[in-house]
């Protein structure tokens, strides 16, 4: 009997990026690895502030200032003493530590892959638990606390516990009036809070393939709300167009087609679903596993319909939003909010005369920031308020008071809902064919 | 026994840690809106050695990590739970403040006298003695819990690279 060479055992895409962040041939899930640290992400709330005091305590620098990018995003516009001071504070932070800044442009998910800082097969740390959101061009990429966040920027190491792979696998076609967005809301509602199980979630199918770089970016933002660590989708051409646009490094394209879980690869748990049958989502108070179809929805009055954040207010959201609203009015007494998620997305959807329905029919036009979903700032939800919002959390008092309750939906469906006065199904407002083309 | 079980439910998330309204001041301002919308007084209830005990996925949400430091704040020896969130639990650990599962916690009462004692993985219970065994936390968060946190871990190692440096100067002294 002869020995035939050993081919290399097969792999998910997780331990693949961490075997080779970690120096290590092979990793093995469940055994603890320090991984070097490709990127480090971190924005006004948790950055300078917060680890700023760590490193001096340390009597540390940053470990290298080139792999560092910090996004202002949770304080602006700095509408409170508190906020405008901490914004002071990361700017006067980013020129001394001579990082790359971006002030006021955006929603950090969104802007670190726009300005092509992320590539496929990094290992990255963002301070900010959307991290995930990276995911969707193939990097590791996960959501630290500032303390942890200030030990990465002081060593470029962070330990790891190797991911086990959860594979969600959507057969067929999502049908008109049916988002990324209802995709998550349902797997929320079918794995719940904790289904990720802090491991890799990994979203791979026909449906997925076929799915635009930022529809791919809100699943992988809300591999959050599912409790993965990771939320990856494996590097295609829609991945490599998008950042050729962005201005990335394109040098090493050629090796981003081995970035994939190989057949046979260790999988903890396998899940199949058809997105041909799924219908648009809404998720009830006070949890995104709240979750049913809209059509199962309660007769429910909306005040506030929001559309805003890194899952739900990208260039492709506010398309798909004013696909509904455009030639329609809001519903009595609905206060429709819009929140670009980045100032590129906003100008991009100005040009395409997007901006201009949300204008016409009467929305208020909130800056490029975290806004009322982190409810950091002065806009806030008041008691008893009812709102629809294109978010991923809709925990009590998150966006306001106690006593307000957030309904999660699509951007359609926020605006499909802005329209009806009440929770409504988006398919009852797609423009026919014609109309769209 | 130095303290009592204090139990919560399943999925307590960190806005209900950390209330977003309160994140732009200090921990001390923060630490008084602490749970107050799922157990209004708890910032007042608690004192030194208590033993927070939750059901599934607690510290769900946010990567703020104000939310185990106002829980650290307010003097909890740790929590106890069935599940913890993974960015929180990393926090906690990175805090210095102790984290620890349990397949079963039905046995345990709200306002119970309790100790936590970490190093041997146990809830000790006052009322019969009894106690229940905990997970035993993994080698590398022991040490860092031992250490008292991250940031005394890593001072730690940067003084032990320095003396190594140090001593390696020494040697290739003529």
């Amino acid at each position: 009997m002869t020995e035939t060479p050993t081919s290399p055992r097969p792999t998910t895409l997780a331990q693949k990026i961490v075997a080779r962040a970690s120096a290590r041939d092979h990793v093995t899930p469940g055994e603890i690895v320090t991984a070097r640290v490709d990127l480090a992400m971190i924005h006004d709330s948790g950055g300078p502030r917060r680890v700023e005091p760590i490193l001096q305590d340390l009597g540390v620098g940053l470990f290298d200032a080139s792999k560092v990018v910090l996004i202002s995003d949770h304080f602006v516009p700095g509408d409170t003493d508190e906020g405008a001071r901490i914004l002071e504070l990361t700017r006067q932070w980013a020129k001394e530590r001579k990082v790359a800044f971006h002030d006021g442009e955006g929603i950090c998910h969104v802007v670190l892959p726009e300005r092509g800082h992320l590539l496929p097969g990094m290992l990255v740390v963002g301070g900010d638990s959307h991290s995930p959101t990276g995911g969707a061009f193939g990097a590791y990429m996960f959501g630290v606390g500032a303390t942890e966040m200030a030990g990465v920027l002081a060593t470029g190491e962070i330990w790891l516990k190797v991911p086990e792979t959860i594979l969600l696998k959507w057969r067929g076609r999502l049908s008109a009036g049916v988002t990324a967005k209802d995709m998550m809301l349902a797997l929320c509602g079918r794995l719940g809070m904790d289904g990720g199980k802090y491991q890799a979630v990994e979203y791979a199918g026909e449906a997925i393939t076929a799915l635009s770089m930022q529809e791919r970016m809100t699943l992988s933002n809300m591999a959050a709300e599912l409790g993965g660590q990771a939320g990856l989708i494996a590097p295609d051409a829609t991945t490599a167009a998008f950042l050729e646009a962005a201005g990335a490094n394109m040098n090493a394209r050629a090796s981003w087609s081995g970035l994939a879980t190989d057949t046979g690869a260790p999988v903890q748990e396998h899940h199949v679903f058809d997105a041909s049958a799924l219908a648009p989502q809404v998720a009830a108070p006070h949890s995104p596993a709240n979750s049913a179809p809209v059509t199962e929805a309660p007769e429910t009055p909306v005040d506030i319909a929001y559309i805003g954040a890194c899952t739900g207010a990208k260039y492709e959201d506010l398309r798909n939003a004013a696909n509904i609203l455009r030639g329609r009015r809001l519903g009595k007494g609905v206060e429709l909010l819009v929140a670009p998620a980045s100032k590129r997305d906003q100008d991009r959807a100005a040009a395409d005369g997007i901006m201009a329905v949300f204008e016409n029919a009467g929305a208020r036009i909130l800056p490029n920031a975290c806004g009322i979903c982190a409810g950091y700032g002065t806009d806030r939800l008041g008691e008893d308020v009812t709102c629809i919002s294109s978010t991923a959390r809709n925990f009590k008092g998150r966006m306001g008071a106690a006593s307000s309750r957030v309904w999660l939906g699509s951007p359609l469906t926020v605006a499909a809902s802005a329209i009806a006065g009440k929770i409504a199904d988006p398919r009852d407002f797609l423009p026919d064919e014609r109309e769209r083309s | 026994m130095s303290g009592r079980i204090i139990l919560v439910g399943d999925d307590i998330d960190t806005d209900q840690l950390a209330p977003g309204a309160y994140m732009k001041g200090g921990i001390e301002a923060l630490a008084a809106h602490c749970l107050e919308g799922v157990r209004p007084g708890f910032a007042q209830e608690v004192k030194p050695g208590d033993v927070l005990v939750a059901g599934r996925n607690f510290g769900v949400g946010s990567s703020r990590e104000q939310a185990a430091e106002a829980l650290k704040h307010l003097g909890l020896a740790g929590v106890v739970a069935l599940s913890f969130a993974g960015i929180f639990y990393r926090n906690a650990i990175n805090l210095g403040l102790p984290v620890l599962t349990a397949p079963d916690l039905s046995a345990v009462t709200d306002g119970a006298a309790a100790r936590l004692d970490v190093a041997a993985a146990r809830l000790e219970l006052a009322s019969d003695g009894a106690a229940i065994a905990l997970d035993p936390l993994p080698d590398n968060l022991q040490v860092l819990l031992a250490d008292g946190g991250l940031v005394p871990h890593l001072k730690k190692r940067f003084a032990k690279e320095r003396n190594k440096e140090q001593g390696q100067c020494a040697e290739h002294r003529p």
